[in-house]
């Protein structure tokens, strides 16, 4: 839909009418509302920070302390967390199901988009839009009849049985996005390589993959990114708590009647998100990318 | 795998050649050889991986859970054939069921429609030449990054009936004279969870959006404004149409994920108070797996099929019928 459209839009260099408008129209149209709204989206981020590094008496004490600021952080919670408790644990848990999910989806991922995009074996087109459908079929439904399919398997409560649930998230995502990626590399290439005699195997590792890194990179952040913030595959088949992934561990474990739990419950929400904001800050761009690339056909 | 086998074709060609006292110039290859280049076997075996892993936990889940939600099965016990038994059971006897299905769509309807409306401000704010631009667009996608249910935490105490922050700056600000017990009132906590998905899902569609707005070319714009269009004008006969494909997309995935939602509200009220922000999947998580009804709770999980597809039919078509408008090939 949007090959030619890209290109006007960032061939012709004019800035629109946007030269009209005054600084003063422009504080008050743009950038009071994107104040606002910026504003919005964060401020439970910082009160989550705040509040993970804020001392105990100063937590719920709203009157003699300012509640926005602390002059007196205390890194007590978030080495409890650490040093005391099962989070590492939990953190090593998530990790690891997050990058094999990952690895096993974008194997299956590269091979089928491949197929789809290059083989164009009969049914091709039909496996496609299969595909497509698999990505709208939410985990919600799923997770019910696929616990007694987990158990039969023999894989509840372990971390294989997400390893392998997770992959029916991914593979839909990271293949339309991958077909997308395969489309824009040119046909004459692998016919140059199959007149030298290579095989379909040697084309794809040799010639399709090198050149569709940036897709890998997209492809595979993001769907670190979907692993980290799954929930409901893990509350469900896993139910022993040294095998508990950070999200469910959080909401699980850390609600016991203590009203000073709320240091470490923000604590845990941190040290919990850092690992992906700091990955999102190093491929702001690959994030963007495998999201638009993910809604359009 | 080692070097281009550069002459593996190439020395059947030369057998072709030293056989020419025939007719016929063809190349022999072994039936392995013909096998390997045949693109529909060798399509099976690339698509083989993907298929297996969609069909075991996908496919096979999803027609197990139709079948599920026709019996009686209980957690360790499997269940006879009780046909639509469980269906009438939870319309005409749970009001909870019928109350979970309303918040449900009210919820989705909510939601969605306050996230298209922000969201596409966002991008049209975005979508001005302003300095700082990419890094604007990276805060802004924060929110996204974070894993849902964390900082649906964080909104559990923003929200905490004692020590909300925002009852604090109400109250100094003279607004309210006591706190507001945001999750323990059941009106409110139904506004508070819709609001928290409506925070959520805001960063997608902005930049979704902003990427389909980028796409527009500005001259479009000039020339409309020479020819004296307004502001609304301009959004509503120029950038609208040419982003409505865009939208299209991006709505129906909002729809389907608002409306089978489960982590927020397990995570800020897990359905109270009182039942009243059970969404349809949280309410089968609490009957299935928490309760052991794994039949029921099926049921109430086919119970939003329908829902699904209808949300799917009518943005797709709504797509589809745009893109006849424009006269779009592709």
């Amino acid at each position: 839909m949007s090959a030619d459209m890209t290109k006007t839009a960032t061939d012709d260099n004019s800035d629109g009418m946007s030269y009209l408008e005054t600084t003063r129209t422009k504080l008050v149209t743009i950038w009071l509302p994107l104040a606002l709204i910026c504003f919005v989206l964060l401020f439970p981020f910082y009160w989550m920070a705040l509040t993970a590094i804020k001392p105990d008496h100063q937590l719920l004490d709203f009157e003699t302390y300012n509640p926005l600021w602390t002059w007196e952080p205390t890194f007590k919670h978030i080495q409890k967390l650490l040093f005391e408790s099962n989070y590492p644990r939990w953190l090593w848990n998530t990790m690891y199901v997050a990058f094999a999910a990952t690895f096993l989806s974008l194997i299956c991922s590269v091979l089928a988009a491949y197929a789809i995009v290059r083989l164009r074996f009969r049914g091709a087109e039909v496996a496609g839009g299969l595909i497509f459908l698999a990505y709208l079929v939410p985990p919600s439904i799923l997770f019910i009849p696929l616990s007694t399919v987990i158990v039969a398997y023999g894989l509840f409560d372990s971390p294989l049985a997400l390893i392998l649930t997770y992959p029916t998230i991914l593979i839909p995502f990271c293949t339309w996005l991958l077909m997308g990626y395969f489309k824009t590399i040119p046909f004459e290439l692998e016919e140059c390589a199959l007149i030298d005699g290579a095989t379909r195997w040697q084309i794809l590792t040799r010639i399709i993959l090198p050149l569709a890194v940036p897709g890998l990179i997209s492809a595979s952040i993001f769907a670190l990114t979907l692993c980290w913030n799954e929930f409901i595959y893990a509350l469900t088949f896993i139910s022993s708590v040294p095998n508990k992934t950070v999200p469910v561990a959080v909401v699980n474990e850390f609600v016991d009647g203590d009203i000073f739990r709320w240091g470490s419950l923000m604590a845990g929400a941190l040290v919990g998100s850092l690992p992906l904001v700091i990955l999102y800050s190093f491929f702001v761009e690959y994030y963007v990318s495998a999201m638009t690339g993910a809604v359009k056909e | 795998m080692d070097d281009f086998t550069l002459f593996s074709i190439g020395s059947g060609t030369m057998t072709a050649t030293a056989t020419l006292s025939k007719d016929r110039i063809e190349p022999r290859y072994s039936a392995w050889e013909r096998l390997k280049s045949n693109r529909d076997w060798l399509g099976f075996w690339f698509m083989m991986p993907a298929a297996a892993i969609l069909l075991l936990f996908l496919a096979y889940p999803l027609t197990k859970g139709v079948w599920m939600s026709l019996t009686d099965v209980k957690i360790g016990r499997p269940g006879v054939f009780v046909g639509l038994e469980n269906y009438e059971e939870l319309i005409f006897f749970d009001k909870t069921f019928l109350y979970s299905t309303g918040f449900t769509i009210i919820y989705t309807a909510i939601a969605s429609a306050a996230k298209f409306v922000l969201g596409l401000y966002l991008a049209l704010l975005l979508n001005n030449n302003l300095p700082f631009k990419s890094l604007i667009r990276s805060i802004v996608l924060i929110p996204f990054i974070v894993p849902t249910v964390l900082s649906a935490i964080a909104f559990w105490w923003i929200f905490d009936s004692q020590f909300s922050i925002i009852s604090w700056a109400l109250r100094k600000w003279g607004v309210i004279d006591h706190n507001i017990n945001f999750l323990g009132d059941p009106i409110l906590a139904q506004a508070t969870v819709i609001f928290c998905n409506i925070w959520r899902g805001i960063p997608f569609i902005a930049i979704t959006l902003l990427a389909g707005l980028q796409t527009v070319s500005p001259s479009l714009y000039e020339a409309a404004t020479l020819d004296g269009a307004t502001k609304w004008q301009i959004f509503r006969h120029i950038t609208y149409p040419l982003l409505t494909p865009i939208i299209a997309v991006v709505m129906t995935f909002s729809v389907l994920f608002t409306f089978t939602d489960f982590q927020l509200i397990w995570a800020m009220t897990r359905g109270g108070p009182v039942n009243a922000t059970h969404l349809m999947a949280t309410y089968s998580y609490q009957k299935g797996i928490l309760g052991g009804q794994l039949g029921e709770g099926a049921a109430i999980a086919t119970a939003m099929v329908p829902f699904l597809l209808a949300a799917i039919m009518v943005s797709w078509f709504g797509l589809q019928q745009r893109k006849w408008q424009q006269g779009s090939k592709e």
